[in-house]
């Protein structure tokens, strides 16, 4: 066992509220960090690889904690924890994507101080959430000085560990509209239990017959920009839904990928498991939209 | 900065800087070193403690997110001399052998049983799954909780 590590001093301020977290973000100005269940950022401050003057601590914001449908829409709130996204009926009726992505990532403690929000806005390129939101075409809410604006997840991520959300704004919702003909899974390879990804897949499809109308492919780990795998999408809107076109948006979205290597693997193996992935998560989702899964 | 805790239904007041970590605040200002330390990063499990009533690992908390809030240690599981069942059940069942996993695993268990009294092998499996234990291979953990669901009965039997 190393030395005890702690972080570097900083300041600790407690929100009560979205608009008090604001203020004192507004307060602090760029030397500020939120912090949520802090499962990535407090072992950052471990690292120093995060040296943050003061710590806003949103826990206490029971108002951002909420999975729910607003009419056609399906709404989570930035503190949801992981434990309860995948608790959560209307998220396995709607997006079982989500349900296949929080069992494999962590592990049930760890899931239980994890939020969603934290999941997006830390933005590892090893992220689950991030690659299953963008699958889904969701969008992310975000509060700031100005008032709220809207970014589709698939621009949210500008780079690895960056956001578009800017210091002095929080990510307060993320939102997915629910469509009916749809089916959602998610795929993936991991070397131990609770270990980040080797690499994953998350796909949806909306069927029209046996028709896909339309379709969304995320990806992680594996180099795929925004998380996001148009190209594979783009190839499967309007074609039959067999198994032939399946392999071949697989082939697709692999070949646009650039992984890197490292302890997790070489780049050419996560290439192939960015391809097969795809196939198995989208051979998963069609079943769904078929009701057969 | 100042800070209250409820642990184990006993206010604690004390001074402390933001970042001390909430695993260090309950050993060693607390004395409460029933909660144990190891990893430091949230992979093993040794330090687990409730926080509002929720399994979480405690050097991945800070103790100002503590404030004003209510943790439940292995201090405070027995009910005075009365062990808890979960603490029989490691005891009968040698559900441990150098005692390091020991409280985190407890903990674990006595919210699983708390909220899914009669656990398949498999829910106790995934519900320690972030927990590490060097010693047992898991068998007996796993016996001990189930030996704890069933307060004996059907363990003690065969
Ligand atoms: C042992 C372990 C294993 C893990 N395995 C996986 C895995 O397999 N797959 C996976 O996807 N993740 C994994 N994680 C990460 C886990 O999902 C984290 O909980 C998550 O990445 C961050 O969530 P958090 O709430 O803890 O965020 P925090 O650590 O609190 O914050 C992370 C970042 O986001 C910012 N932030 C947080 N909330 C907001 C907000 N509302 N608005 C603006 N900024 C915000 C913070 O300032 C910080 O920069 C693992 C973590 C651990 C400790
Ligand atoms: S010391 Fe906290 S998980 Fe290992
Ligand atoms: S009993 Fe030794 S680590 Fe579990």
């Amino acid at each position: 066992m190393g030395p005890m590590q702690v972080p570097a001093h900083f300041e600790y301020e407690r929100a009560t509220s979205v608009d008090h977290a604001l203020a004192l973000l507004a307060k602090w100005g760029s030397e500020a960090r939120v912090v949520a269940g802090g499962h990535s950022l407090i072992p950052m401050m471990k690292l120093r690889l995060a040296r943050p003057e003061a710590l806003v601590d949103i826990n206490d914001l029971e108002e951002l904690a909420y999975v729910r449908l607003d009419g056609d829409v399906l709404a989570v709130g930035a503190m949801t924890r992981h434990a309860d996204l995948l608790a959560s009926p209307l998220v396995g009726e709607h997006y079982p994507i989500f349900h296949d992505a929080e069992r494999v990532i962590a592990d049930p403690v760890v899931r239980n101080r994890g939020t969603v929000g934290g999941s997006l806005c830390q933005a590892d390129p090893s992220e689950d959430l991030s690659a299953a939101f963008a699958a889904v075409d969701a969008a992310a809410v975000v509060r700031g000085p100005d008032g709220v604006r809207r970014v589709p997840v698939r621009e949210f991520h500008t780079g690895p560990y960056e956001t578009v959300v800017a210091p002095g704004e929080l990510l307060v919702e993320v939102v997915v509209p629910v469509r009916p003909g749809g089916g959602s899974a998610y795929e993936k390879v991991e070397r131990r239990v609770g270990d980040w990804a080797v690499a994953a897949a998350g796909a949806a499809v909306w069927l029209a017959g046996d028709t896909i109308a339309d379709a969304g492919i995320g990806l992680t780990a594996v180099g795929a920009a925004h998380f996001h795998a148009p190209a594979a999408e783009e190839f499967l809107r309007g074609s039959a839904a067999t198994d032939s076109v399946l392999v071949e948006a697989g082939r697709i979205a692999a070949e646009r990928c650039e992984p890197v290597a490292d302890q997790r693997g070489p780049a050419d193996y996560k290439k192939h498991l960015a391809g097969e992935l795809t196939v198995r998560a989208l051979r998963r989702a069609v079943a769904r939209a078929r009701g057969v899964a | 900065m100042q800070i209250t805790v409820t642990v184990n239904g006993d206010e604690h007041t004390a001074d402390v800087e933001p970042r001390l970590l909430l695993v260090h605040f309950l050993r060693d200002k607390l004395g409460l070193t029933g909660t144990h330390w190891g990893c430091d990063t949230s992979n093993c499990g040794v330090c687990v403690v409730w926080l509002d009533g929720t399994p979480v690992k405690s050097c991945t908390v800070l103790a100002v997110m503590a404030d004003g809030h209510t943790v439940r240690t292995v201090e405070g599981l027995a009910d005075g001399a009365a062990l808890d069942p979960v603490q029989e059940g490691f005891v009968r069942c040698h559900g441990l052998q150098c005692g390091f996993c020991t409280p985190g695993m407890m903990m674990t268990a006595r919210w699983l049983l708390d909220h899914n009294p009669d656990p398949s092998e498999d829910e106790i499996r995934e519900a320690i799954s972030g927990q590490s234990c060097r010693c047992t291979g898991y068998e007996n953990i796993v016996r001990s909780v189930r030996w704890a669901a069933s307060r004996g009965t059907e363990v003690s039997a065969s």
